[in-house]
């Protein structure tokens, strides 16, 4: 089983009196250390499906698979507990807590299922913002750092559990040309050193071509799925 | 545990002035709470000190109206033993007699009592104006209003008329102001074996006078019953002042009655504020929540750091409102005063009160954060991360 996801006809209908069909009967496998790109127009329903993959929303019928778990039997606290330790989110906009420095920020995954700190974690937290270029501003503010400086101290988070797969939702809808760049090259990176899966949604051809395999989602829909 | 408490210590700090403003919003509530109650209970105390602070609490009488007590030594020793709220006992011998002088005379109850018992009970020894209280024989101290209406001076004498008719001639040895009008013109004060003497009764006694401990004061009645039960084979009638004072005793429990509502009403109001600040503060963290729960904190986490925001609070606020309130009573007994100068209510601090209105400020103010946790726990991710 070296499939990380598997969504076997998913379908999503939102509202109870207007009701909306988002998406409709779609079956889709991710192998490991995957990286995959997603696009679509706005509205085509691919946020709704990462979501999903994601276990932040439940579909109206169908089964998700995560590393050959269904998730439709699963509680609250067990969704919790894999959202933890297997997936790691990266959001159109950084999401990182402002009350925290962005060290701090990166180690909130460890901590949610830890309680405390170790030196292991911090070890490994210093390490990705190494990588991820943020070695000088490890103890500033989350409000204190430019967009690109937040975005990447967000993938560094979203890597701190050694998540399998991470999920992005137009991690670089927010920046400029530049950074988008640096980010995408950082994400191939990562993908190579530690094996993480990547399932991105952009709107941008241009990024989606960095990536080995190309969804379109068209009303709900999977249109086309290229490998290259 | 520690990570909500970390969050919601940041979570708090991060918004200084709003989180100061709560604690004062508790602080307040509290400081009134414990305001009215130090001064109720200081109130009552001083209301109850000086209605019978200085007089026999529980008082052993003989069952015969005007009869007298013999063996009364081993009936000491009885109620000594019996109840350890008993502070002070004093055996007394009360005879009428005359006061027969050229211009007037009058009737004077001549109040034999011990030393100690004259000191313990009714604090003579603070009371006595000029001279002092002596026990040679035939010495006698009078009130201080006998003193203007004799023309008397310390060391006088004066004509003592028994029930007997016979005349005993008594020096005075001192007077005494014992603050009510009518003791002071109608007592004489003599010990114990003077009183004996005088009136050729032999070793009898009238009745056995007692005080309570401070803080038993309110427990005269439960101590009296034990004592009639120890000497139920006596002829004797045990009174105590609960039983004779009962008015006073519905005025101070309507006065603590409302006190409590007061004190009730303040406490649910600041509940009620601060559940609904706390609501507010979890939509204004509601984005954090959100990123919080996608990266897999599990809802009982998520509300216990409104839980322990509201404990956060409730404690700063309790302090604060123990501060303040504290400040308040003093303020009170330092500007609020009478014409001569004394305060109006005497600074009264009950600690057991004061911890009891901090812990309940605590309690209230988690039960106030329960719901506002309540609604963090059912916060859903995807629905803050869609919106923004």
């Amino acid at each position: 089983m070296d499939n990380i996801l598997e969504l076997q006809n998913i379908t999503k209908v939102y509202g109870t009196s207007v009701k909306t069909q988002v998406l409709t009967d779609i079956s889709i496998s991710f192998k490991k250390g995957s990286f995959s790109s997603i696009i679509g127009q706005s509205g085509s329903g691919k946020s709704t499906l990462l979501n999903i993959m994601g276990t932040l929303d439940e579909p109206t019928s169908g089964k998700v698979f995560i590393d050959g778990t269904e998730t439709s039997g699963l509680s609250k606290n067990a969704l919790a507990d894999i959202r933890n330790k297997k997936i790691g989110f990266v959001f159109q906009f950084h999401y990182l807590l402002p009350e925290f420095t962005a060290l701090e920020n990166v180690l909130m995954p460890y901590r949610i299922s830890n309680g405390s700190i170790d030196k292991g974690a911090v070890e490994r937290a210093k390490e990705l913002m190494e990588i991820t270029g943020l070695a000088s501003v490890m103890n500033n503010n989350a409000t204190k750092m430019s967009g690109g400086q937040q975005q990447r101290t967000a993938i560094a988070r979203a890597l701190l559990n050694n998540p399998d797969m991470i999920l992005a939702d137009e991690p670089t809808g927010n920046l400029d040309s530049n950074s988008t760049e640096n980010i995408y090259n950082l994400l191939r990176d990562i993908n190579e050193k530690f094996g993480t899966t990547f399932i991105i949604i952009t709107h941008d051809r241009r990024i989606a071509e960095m990536a080995d395999r190309i969804i379109e989602i068209s009303d709900g829909k999977i249109n086309v799925d290229i490998f290259k | 545990m520690k990570l909500s408490f970390q969050i919601a210590k940041r979570f708090l700090g991060s918004n200084l002035t709003q989180t100061i403003i709560i604690i004062l919003g508790i602080g307040i509530g509290v400081s009134v709470q414990i305001f009215i109650g130090l001064l109720i209970g200081g109130l009552q105390n001083s209301l109850v000190e000086s209605t019978i602070g200085n007089s026999s609490q529980i008082t052993v009488s003989a069952e015969e109206e005007e009869g007298l007590i013999s063996e009364y030594e081993p009936m000491l020793k009885d109620i000594e033993n019996s109840d350890g709220r008993v502070e002070f006992v004093s055996p007394v011998l009360d005879n009428p007699s005359f006061l027969d002088s050229d211009e007037k005379n009058q009737s004077l109850l001549v109040r034999g009592m011990k030393k100690s018992g004259a000191d313990n009970i009714y604090s003579l020894s603070e009371y006595i104006t000029e001279g002092s209280f002596e026990k040679d024989e035939n010495t006698v101290l009078l009130g201080d209003a006998l003193k203007e209406e004799y023309s008397l001076q310390k060391g006088d004498k004066i004509n003592l008329v028994t029930p007997d008719k016979r005349t005993v001639e008594c020096t005075v040895t001192g007077f005494f102001d014992l603050q009510v009008a009518s003791i002071n013109e109608s007592w004489c004060i003599t010990t114990l074996e003077n009183a004996q003497e005088i009136f050729g009764t032999g070793d009898e006694i009238s009745a056995i006078e007692m005080q309570m401990y401070d803080d038993s004061v309110f427990e005269a009645d439960q101590a009296a019953k034990k004592i009639r039960k120890v000497l139920k084979d006596e002829n004797v009638t045990v009174t105590d002042w609960k039983s004779q004072n009962q008015s006073l005793l519905s005025g101070l429990r309507g006065q603590s009655i409302s006190s409590l509502m007061i004190q009730i009403f303040v406490m649910i109001s600041v509940v009620l504020g601060i559940s609904s600040i706390l609501a507010i503060t979890v939509m204004q963290k509601s984005r954090q929540i959100g990123i919080l729960k996608a990266m897999g904190i599990n809802n009982s986490k998520a509300s216990l750091i409104f839980l322990t925001e509201g404990l956060i609070l409730g404690v700063f606020g309790a302090i604060a409102g123990v501060l303040m309130g504290l400040g308040l009573s003093y303020a009170f007994s330092t500007f609020a005063l009478n014409a001569d100068g004394t305060p109006v209510v005497d600074l009264y601090i009950d600690k057991g009160f004061i911890a009891l209105s901090g812990c309940i400020a605590v309690t209230a103010c988690l039960i106030a954060s329960l719901i506002p946790a309540r609604r963090s726990s059912k916060l859903n991710p995807i629905d803050i991360i869609r919106n923004n």
